[in-house]
């Protein structure tokens, strides 16, 4: 198995007039090719800031990241740029779709940009994308004509129509009622089946337990890293008890 | 180039999104775009129509009229005003071989009664040559001839107007009018010749022997001086050597040694044509320069929409970038929109300048040439005005940080 991800000693301290605030410190990770990662936290322990960081669109304060084996922790803007859109497909909380635009062409957006001309103006890997999460009959659909778990399943196609190695999902059940949420589970369940490199940001135990391994963070550095154990949710509160935020 | 047309497309399709705002913006270069081209064809109209004017005077057509002389006061003094006489045209008629036809012209305000009221208009003093030097033709009846001049006859040809006006049922021949109380003959009327570039009507005049009009109508105090002389060289080509012929011929019957005490001044019809050319050209050139002022203030227009399309935009700009949208890309993106809205407000404006033309040439007696050098040259100048006032917008928004711009509520 390759290593996808491997993070060094990364620190990222954000700069807010004389404060400065130590969002990561000394976060070492590493994620094979093939896993299925929950990343789970306190809100403002910094798995946002870890995700950004993953996926490239930030760039930590000091460390070391190599994606794939290759170092990324010192790029240029345009260089970061090619691998969010050939390595990387992002899936965020509230969906991130362009408004008044459908749902197949949100999804080609990322073909848009492939420089390596292989999948550009590719309108069937976009269709091809948009069947594999089950809205092959919603393609002409702007996002305002959509529900929240078919906006999300739009922003998934879109996650996987570059075929990208690492797909990363930050909340993206926070929007959605639980029966919903459940079913996007399953899609990125079925997609790591399918050998995807699956990262997700939750707080949810339920979602949790669909992974195969949880980060646990607390104000910014990794408490654990293991599979989820029952005995890891709060013991006042039942099993099974829905959508409900553990924070 | 496929990239291109996508970056294209979606520019067009953004465009589409906002309607009314895309309008609003590309207003200002479509007011631009052709209140230039309407301007500069207002100009180039008017340029056309004075050049035409003056052509229809004659091609060979030299217009003599008294000057002061250079050294005023001392020579000749304010007499100089008065240097032309009946007989300088007699002695142009006999002396030169270059002039084919020469005629006095001797001016006179006056009112006229007649027909059927009365009517202020010029009478101008002429001889039987005036018909062939200032090509115009006689409508009706018959013009002046060398024996009415010769004998001082009371006889009159009226311009078109005046024939109009005094004679509305068209029964003016062999019909008698009095001018300042003398009774004159009507023997012909003139063809219409329309207003001059002046915007003056031209057939507003009656034409009578420049003899009749010196002894009857002017007075004895004005001797037999005269208000100036028109003449035609044998042809165009001659045109130099005839105005050399004149200065001589005049010289000689004013006795006048030096060039520097010349009383007369000679304009041929060239100078005149270059003269209301060059002034017509300076008027298009300003007229086009305030228009050009108001194309690129209409370029700040579409400044101000990209800048507040950015700024609305900055989470679909955030959203390209996570999918891996680079720099250029976004700033392609804004060029191309404020490019696309500012060709698409040129050629609204190339359009509404042809209507605007074709509607001025219906209610003016003008008629708008439109250029095609200057509609092409206001169209890519829209495009340069997309590009330059989109360029800071679109650069702004390539700037912005994807987590930022993501980020933006
Ligand atoms: N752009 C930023 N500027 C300043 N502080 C930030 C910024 N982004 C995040 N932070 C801070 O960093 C910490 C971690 O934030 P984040 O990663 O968003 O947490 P989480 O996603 O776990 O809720 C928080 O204290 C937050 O306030
Ligand atoms: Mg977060």
């Amino acid at each position: 198995m390759n290593t996808v991800i491997s993070l060094n000693d990364i620190n990222k301290n954000y700069y807010v007039g004389e404060i400065t605030i130590s969002a990561l410190q000394k976060v070492n990770l590493k994620i094979m090719e093939g896993e299925f990662v929950s990343i789970m936290g306190a809100s403002g322990s910094g798995k946002s800031t870890l995700m950004n960081l993953i996926g490239c669109l930030d760039v930590a304060s000091s460390g070391e990241y190599l994606l794939d084996g290759v170092n990324v922790s010192r790029l240029k803007a345009d260089e970061f740029a090619d691998i969010r859109n050939k390595k990387i497909g992002f899936v965020f909380q509230n969906f991130n779709l362009l408004p008044r635009t459908s749902a197949l062409e949100n999804v080609e957006l990322p073909l848009l940009y492939d420089r390596s001309g292989i999948l550009r103006n590719n309108t069937k890997a976009a269709r091809e994308a948009l069947i594999k999460v089950g809205l092959g009959d919603r393609l002409d659909h702007i996002p305002n004509q959509l529900s929240g778990g078919q906006k999300q399943r739009v922003a998934l196609a879109r996650a996987l129509v570059n075929n990208p190695s690492l797909i990363l999902a930050d909340e993206p059940t926070g929007n959605l009622d639980s029966s919903t949420s459940l079913e996007i589970m399953e899609l990125f369940a079925k997609l790591n089946k399918q050998g995807k490199t699956i990262l997700i940001v939750t707080h949810e135990y339920d979602i949790a337990e669909y992974t195969k391994r949880t980060v646990f963070l607390k104000d910014g550095m990794i408490q654990w890293d293991r599979k989820i154990k029952h005995s890891d949710r709060p013991n006042q509160l039942p099993v099974n008890h829905g959508k409900r935020n553990y924070e | 180039m496929n990239k291109y047309l996508k970056i294209e497309k979606a520019a067009i399709k953004s465009i589409l999104r906002n309607k009314t705002r895309s309008l609003l913006t590309s207003l200002g270069i479509i007011i631009g775009v052709s209140s230039v081209i309407v301007m500069v064809a207002l100009g180039q109209g008017s340029s056309k129509k004075i050049q035409t004017d003056i052509a229809s005077m004659g091609s060979n057509l030299l217009m003599i009229s008294p000057g002061n002389s250079i050294y005023q006061g001392i020579s000749r003094g304010s007499g100089s005003q008065q240097s032309l006489t009946l007989d300088d045209c007699e002695m142009l008629i006999e002396g030169s071989q270059y002039l084919q036809a020469v005629s006095p012209s001797v001016n006179f305000n006056g009112q006229v009664i007649g027909g059927s009221g009365n009517w202020y208009t010029r009478i101008e003093g002429v001889n039987q040559f005036y018909p062939q030097i200032r090509n115009w033709e006689i409508a009706e009846g018959n013009f002046l001839t060398a024996k009415d001049i010769k004998a001082k006859k009371k006889v009159v040809v009226l311009g078109n107007s005046v024939a109009e006006e005094l004679y509305p049922s068209g029964n003016a021949i062999g019909q008698k009018l009095r001018i300042s109380n003398t009774p004159f003959t009507i023997i012909g009327i003139l063809k219409k010749k329309g207003q001059n570039a002046m915007g003056m009507d031209q057939d507003d005049i009656i034409l009578a022997p420049s003899t009749t009009v010196l002894s009857r109508l002017k007075g004895s105090k004005y001797g037999s001086y005269i208000n100036s002389i028109y003449a035609s060289a044998v042809s165009e080509d001659v045109m130099d050597e005839a105005e050399t012929e004149i200065t001589r011929l005049l010289m000689q019957s004013h006795k006048i040694q030096s060039e520097n005490d010349i009383d007369f001044r000679i304009r041929t019809q060239s100078e005149i044509l270059e003269f209301a050319t060059s002034t017509t050209n300076t008027l298009t050139l300003l007229l086009g320069a305030i228009a050009g002022v108001s194309l690129l203030v209409g370029g700040i227009g579409i400044m101000n929409i990209m800048l507040v399309s950015v700024t609305e935009r900055t989470k679909e700009i955030g959203i390209r970038m996570s999918v891996g949208a680079r720099t250029r890309d976004i700033l392609l993106q804004f060029l191309s929109e404020s490019l696309t809205l500012s060709l698409i407000g040129g050629s609204i404006g190339i359009l509404s300048a042809v209507l605007i033309s074709a509607g001025l040439k219906q209610v003016t007696s003008l008629t708008p040439i439109i250029d095609p050098v200057i509609a092409i040259t206001a169209f890519l100048f829209s495009g340069a005005v997309g590009v330059f006032f989109g360029f800071y917008p679109a650069k702004k928004a390539a700037e912005l940080n994807p987590i930022d711009a993501l980020h933006y509520e």
